[in-house]
């Protein structure tokens, strides 16, 4: 199995809450690269603060032309799409909203599926609308893991749901099974 | 609703590179517009919403009317350009504007202004606003610029979804806005038309970043949020073209987001407020061993 290089993550209603667990879990060691696309109103600012509270690894904003690193966890700013480019770079644009969401899931994913294929984890979290379903398909085409949290378990399960429906998962999780897993996919 | 464009990425990466350098030859050979330095992730996605958009089966299938049929180009360079903007996006830059950049403007006695990507012209209005209430609009000339001829065509009119406008006013507010943006619209129906006196100083042009070359001696240049969508030396060699509008102290103002820290072009910068990426050209450069 090619290596994890980087683990993007999407959700939006009850986010906030769900990355801080998910983020308090991960292996402090983990070498994979973390980017998180969420929708949740509160400002940048204080996303970064409170996942940075909880996260066993740094928290930044990912800022365009800086490469994509490891072991750091990057967050999309607010009102800008981010892509991640093949040379594993950030990068910004501020096309349309997608489906009223930007940043977008779907962009982030299906550029990281572009750039990283098989060494791509890609996570679904709680979130009350459909972004992320495409680019879950996305990743999976490109030889990437899909992990999906169980609609039961999520704070908002239409955002899970429709990326179960559209693009199936290779887990199907529940918030506290999640970062196990992950540190064992790229631990090893 | 705008296409998603997901369907078709990823299937064979290698076929799709070839695919979109033959569609971006195609842009430079036949019609002379250069994407070859664009960041490739976000113009892969936007041939994508066009391949979707226009119902073709791929990426050659589009080159392929872009070639023969004359009527596309501008179909195709709407889909690439993004004309996304707003009134007084990231009110705190325009704040700063009005604050800061204004005040430094007044000394001079003509004041010459470039905005470069101006979409439809929503923050060209904006400024325009700022210049009025400053009562330094009447000594301004100010130069609009985009490579999108449409955008433009839509900038001169000025008209724009009446849905927008409270979320428009809001911004203005927050921008330090003194009176209320609706004194400076008519609403009809679903429409409000920006006054057209706010464009009586203002030269609506095309002019394309890539190929274009200076044209003007500006205190200040305006380009916020196309950079972004540059590959490095493209930004670099745009910044440059920037530096060599500006008189010497001249203003720079980008998008909230944008990064220079590649760019060797911006040691002639130096910054006003960093966060709002609002920058001074240096001053000539003095020789080290000047002086005593
Ligand atoms: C996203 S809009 C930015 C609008 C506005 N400045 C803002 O930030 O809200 C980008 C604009 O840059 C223009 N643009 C892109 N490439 C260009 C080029 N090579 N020359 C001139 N304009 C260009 C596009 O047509 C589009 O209108």
């Amino acid at each position: 199995m090619k290596a994890v290089e980087t683990i993007v993550i999407g959700c939006s209603t009850g986010g906030p809450g769900a990355l801080a667990r998910l983020l308090g879990a991960l292996d402090h060691r983990l070498p994979a690269s973390v980017v998180v696309c969420s929708h949740a109103a509160s400002s940048p600012h204080t996303l970064c603060q409170l996942l940075a509270q909880h996260s066993t690894l740094p928290v930044i904003e990912a800022c365009e032309r800086e490469p994509v690193r490891g072991g750091m966890v990057q967050v999309a700013p607010p009102d800008y799409h981010l892509l991640i480019e093949r040379g594993r770079r950030f990068a910004l644009s501020i096309d349309e909203p997608v489906g009223f969401s930007r940043p977008s899931i779907d962009v982030l994913f299906s550029s990281a599926a572009e750039a990283y294929g098989a060494g791509l984890i890609a996570v679904i979290l709680t979130g009350a609308n459909a972004d992320g379903a495409a680019g879950l398909a996305c990743v999976r085409r490109a030889g990437g893991v899909a992990i999906v949290q169980q609609p039961d378990d999520a704070a908002a399960p239409a955002m899970p749901r429709a990326a179960l429906e559209l693009a199936g998962a290779d887990h199907c999780l529940t918030l506290d099974e999640m970062a196990p897993l992950i540190n064992r996919l790229c631990m090893t | 609703m705008n296409p998603v464009a997901l369907n078709l990425s990823g299937i064979d990466p290698e076929l799709d590179d070839i695919e979109l350098n033959l569609f971006v030859s195609a842009m430079r050979q036949r019609h002379g517009y250069d994407f070859a330095q664009y960041a490739p992730a976000s113009l892969k996605r936007r041939v994508y919403q066009l391949v979707e958009q226009h119902h073709t089966t791929n990426i050659s299938t589009l080159t392929g009317r872009l070639l023969h049929d004359p009527t596309f180009l501008p179909q195709v360079l709407e889909g690439l350009s993004v004309p996304v903007s707003d009134m007084f996006r990231d009110p705190p830059v325009f704040r700063a504007l009005r604050e800061q950049v204004l005040p430094a403007l007044s000394v001079h006695p003509r004041i010459t202004i470039w905005q470069a990507g101006c979409a439809r012209g929503q923050e060209i209005y904006s400024l325009a606003i700022l210049l009025e209430e400053a009562g330094l609009y009447d000594r301004c000339q100010i130069y609009a610029t985009d490579f999108n001829d449409a955008a433009l065509r839509q900038a001169r009119e000025g008209i724009y979804p009446a849905r927008e406008a409270q979320a428009w006013s809001r911004n203005y507010q927050a921008a330090g806005g003194t009176c209320s943006l609706a004194d400076y619209y008519s609403a009809r129906y679903d429409f409000i038309k920006l006054d057209q006196r706010l464009r009586r100083n203002v030269v609506f042009a095309d002019h394309n970043l890539v190929t274009d070359a200076v044209f003007c001696e500006a205190q200040l240049v305006l380009c916020r949020n196309v950079l972004i969508y540059f590959s490095n030396p493209l930004q670099n060699r745009v910044l440059a073209m920037f530096r060599d509008s500006l008189l010497p102290g001249g203003f720079l103002c980008l998008g909230l987001r944008e990064n220079l820290a590649l760019a060797p072009a911006a040691r002639d910068f130096e910054a006003l407020d960093s966060s709002l990426r609002l920058f001074r050209r240096c001053p000539e450069p003095v020789h080290d061993h000047e002086g005593g």
